[in-house]
């Protein structure tokens, strides 16, 4: 199985940072990972998206046009990116910033509230992580646990006051998503 | 019998190409007295340019690398970052340095690189048979100004020493004429104190020649030399415009 | 050999250089290979090397030659349109036999062009790029741990033959993450030596870095002598992948970043019954041959696959020299061809029509 997993939103929500933890956590899972950030001016303020490929097997191409998943983190990036979802993928959604419902019936929807999730939790930052644990929770393409396992590599070594809320994110996401709110 | 004038080792026993009463070889002879004196041979690497003095490296007895045109301050740079303690000079005409070179001497000059520049200003590009430099005096007759160098057209003569003595880094910056012997013996002092500044580790380092082109200009050798006088020294006044601080303290 | 690690490519190009022995490095901002000297501005200081930014490209890479010239490993590297300002001294460092490693994160073009991705510049890569006749071997990773060990052999070769070796890439392996193993650093004291150096002549007549010869005989022989050396590398440095599965009619010719977009490709065609091959060239130059003369009997066609408006594709033609036909599919100025579009031209090959039409 190949996992194609393409994330935005607009610049300052971690988008990359996001994209960085999953295919971390996928190395660290022995799988076949690469990572892709959308570059150039656009990432200065503007729209930022990045593409992870987990699998298997050697990665073909970096590039994915057509996701197996899809994360949109605000309603922009929903009009962008929606019609690129292949039939049957995983479409998530981060309802706080996304004020339509999406148009795909062919999708499995993930409705997500990040952003007041993560305000509950203390930091408006971590609405990525909570994202990020719904998305793992029901997709399934590599464990919550790896992706913890993954914070302290990822996150420089003076960020890393900032695992615990994180964490905390990433379960409330997690536990959204297996319905247990 | 006592020997009273020879050859400085650091000039290898080969003939010269330059044209009767230029004035290049005086100036290779005092780049070489100087590498003598300090006792640099050894360790010492040239870097030559593109002009007349582009087969610099056939003349001097010391490692040679030749740097495409205008481009020796950044070889040198090259050379001197990977061997700090070497004695890295560069040997580069008014064409090379002044014209196609001046991001190359500018940025080397201003980032202060341990490097000795021998710069040669004759008013004219010389091996490619006299066309007009951006060094060129108002009036020259050259190859590509026939009616005389006209500011309004191509502006006016590009003073080096001066420009360059306005940055930090530059550490010892001095124009000095080659067109009589007294001249020449301050020359041969600025040279020296050139590479010193080199070898104290205090920054960038260049000394302008005015220099003297017979071919190119039309003239007897003689007549040359009193061109040098007479023009290009009004438009090219002598003396040092910078030197290394503890030297200005009075 | 260590861990995998997750690095991003032009990272590892930094890195790859510091394992190699590189010490040096000169260069100049540009657009999308910044992260190399970012990286190496940080990660030379700490093993006794020196970064230095230029005040251009052109002074980057005579900065390069000076430093070859003292006999270090040295590097620069930029994109496309500093890569032209670069040709200069690329014809030097070829003209005076000086090794050095020069990456080209190539970029849409001609001009300013943009910042995506692009394989443009092969022409300028593997024919000399500047004045005079002269070649440099190039490089095309696919993949950054390929990338890795590429820019260390870059540096071997460079040695191995006193001549710049190019390793090209684009912004997707420049700007991508993958896990790369890194191999162990080279002892300092495993580098070749170079006795031909300009470090001053203590106990030897003085050695002179020279492009010059002003005696047309001698100049010749000086090209002559430098023929023998392309030819040597010619004979020894070829590199490629051939992918070659029983029942393959058409294969694809593509190399780096392209290659992965119509691997997917061929994964899927798979799924569907179509079973193609790849011809996968690593070095630029010298061009394979060789894959070529193993499959072209039973090749019925060729795909040539490129960013760019048709380059390889004349190298193709070379190879296959008309035994069967080349066809070419690309995308210009920043563009990645898709696993859609190149699906269809190969649609087009295998119904006997031209997919550039």
């Amino acid at each position: 199985m190949t996992h194609e997993i393409l994330m935005a939103g607009f610049g300052g929500q971690g988008i990359m940072f996001m994209g960085t933890l999953l295919a971390h956590a996928g190395m660290m899972e022995d799988k076949e990972v690469t990572w892709m950030p959308s570059y150039g001016p656009e990432m200065r303020g503007g729209t930022a998206n990045c593409s992870v490929v987990i699998s298997h097997e050697p990665v073909a191409s970096p590039l994915v046009s057509e996701p197996t998943a899809l994360i949109v983190m605000n309603r922009p990036s929903l009009e962008r990116f929606e019609g690129t979802l292949r039939p049957g993928g995983l479409l998530v959604v981060n309802t706080s910033l996304v004020d339509r419902r999406p148009e795909r019936q062919d999708v499995r929807l993930l409705e997500v509230p990040a952003n007041e999730m993560a305000d509950r939790l203390g930091s408006l930052r971590v609405a990525n992580m909570v994202v990020l644990g719904a998305f793992v929770q029901a997709s399934r393409v590599v464990t919550l646990h790896s992706i913890k396992q993954a914070l302290p590599e990822v996150l420089p070594q003076h960020r890393h006051g900032l695992i615990e809320v994180n964490v905390k994110a990433l379960e409330a996401g997690a536990a959204l998503a297996s319905g247990g709110q | 019998m006592r020997e009273v004038f020879t050859r400085p080792k650091s000039m290898r026993k080969v003939v010269m190409h330059y044209c009767p009463g230029c004035t290049h070889g005086i100036a290779h002879r005092l780049v070489a007295e100087a590498i003598d004196e300090l006792g640099i041979q050894h360790r010492t690497i040239g870097v030559a340019s593109v002009g007349c003095s582009v087969l610099a490296y056939e003349y001097f007895d010391c490692d040679f690398q030749q740097a495409a045109h205008g481009r020796a301050p950044a070889v040198a740079t090259g050379i001197k970052r990977v061997l700090p303690d070497r004695v890295v000079f560069t040997y580069q005409g008014d064409g090379d340095l002044a014209s196609i070179g001046t991001a190359e001497i500018v940025h080397a000059a201003m980032r202060g690189e341990r490097i000795t520049v021998i710069f040669i200003n004759n008013a004219v590009y010389g091996m490619t048979g006299g066309q007009m430099a951006p060094t060129t005096l108002v009036g020259q007759v050259t190859t590509t100004s026939p009616g005389g160098r006209d500011p309004r057209h191509c502006g006016h003569p590009i003073r080096i020493a001066e420009m360059l003595a306005t940055l930090e880094g530059a550490a010892y910056v001095a124009r000095v004429s080659l067109h009589d012997p007294a001249h020449v013996a301050r020359a041969r002092r600025a040279v020296l104190k050139a590479f010193r500044t080199q070898l104290e580790d205090r920054g960038f380092a260049l000394v302008e020649m005015l220099s003297s082109c017979p071919t190119n200009w039309g003239m007897s050798p003689r007549e040359a030399l009193r061109w040098v006088k007479e023009k290009l020294i009004p438009q090219y006044p002598l003396g040092e415009f910078r030197v290394p601080e503890e030297e200005a303290r009075p | 050999m260590g861990e995998r690690i997750l690095m991003k490519g032009n990272e590892a190009i930094g890195e790859a250089a510091i394992r190699a022995g590189c010490r040096y490095f000169f260069g100049y901002p540009i657009t999308p290979q910044n992260e190399i000297p970012e990286y190496l501005s940080r990660r030379l200081p700490e093993v006794g090397g020196v970064f230095l930014q230029a005040e251009s490209e052109v002074a980057a890479i005579n900065m390069v030659y000076g430093a070859a010239g003292a006999g270090a490993r040295v590097m620069t590297s930029s994109s496309s349109p500093g890569i032209s300002l670069k040709q200069e001294g690329l014809s030097y460092l070829a003209g005076a036999e000086l090794p050095c490693v020069v990456v080209n994160i190539i970029r849409g073009g001609p001009g300013l062009g943009g910042i995506q991705p692009a394989q443009s510049d092969y022409f300028q890569a593997t024919r000399g790029g500047g004045h005079g006749d002269y070649r440099t071997p190039v490089f095309g990773p696919a993949s950054i741990q390929e990338m890795v060990e590429l820019v260390m052999e870059a540096f071997e070769v460079a040695d191995r033959y006193r001549n710049p070796v190019m390793v090209v890439g684009d912004g997707i392996l420049g700007q991508m993450m993958e896990p790369v193993v890194l191999p162990d650093p080279k002892p300092l004291d495993s580098l070749p030596a170079k006795p031909w150096a300009t470090t001053g002549n203590q106990g030897r007549p003085p050695n002179v870095i020279n492009s010059l010869f002003l005696d047309a005989n001698l100049c010749s022989r000086h090209n002559e002598h430098l023929q023998e050396k392309y030819r040597e590398i010619c004979r020894r440095e070829v590199r490629y992948e051939l992918v070659d599965p029983e029942g393959a009619e058409i294969y694809f010719v593509a190399y780096g970043t392209t290659s992965r977009v119509v691997r997917s490709v061929m994964n899927r065609a798979r799924e569907e019954g179509i079973i193609t091959g790849l011809i996968r060239p690593i070095t630029l130059w010298p061009f394979p041959q060789e894959p070529f003369e193993r499959v072209v009997e039973r090749a019925k066609a060729f795909l040539c696959v490129e960013m760019s408006a048709g380059q390889m594709v004349e190298d193709v033609r070379l190879a296959v020299n008309g035994r069967r036909p080349v066809h070419f599919y690309g995308r210009t100025g920043g563009v990645v061809p898709s696993p859609a579009e190149i699906a269809d031209a190969l649609r087009k090959v295998l119904e006997g029509r031209d997919p550039g039409a």
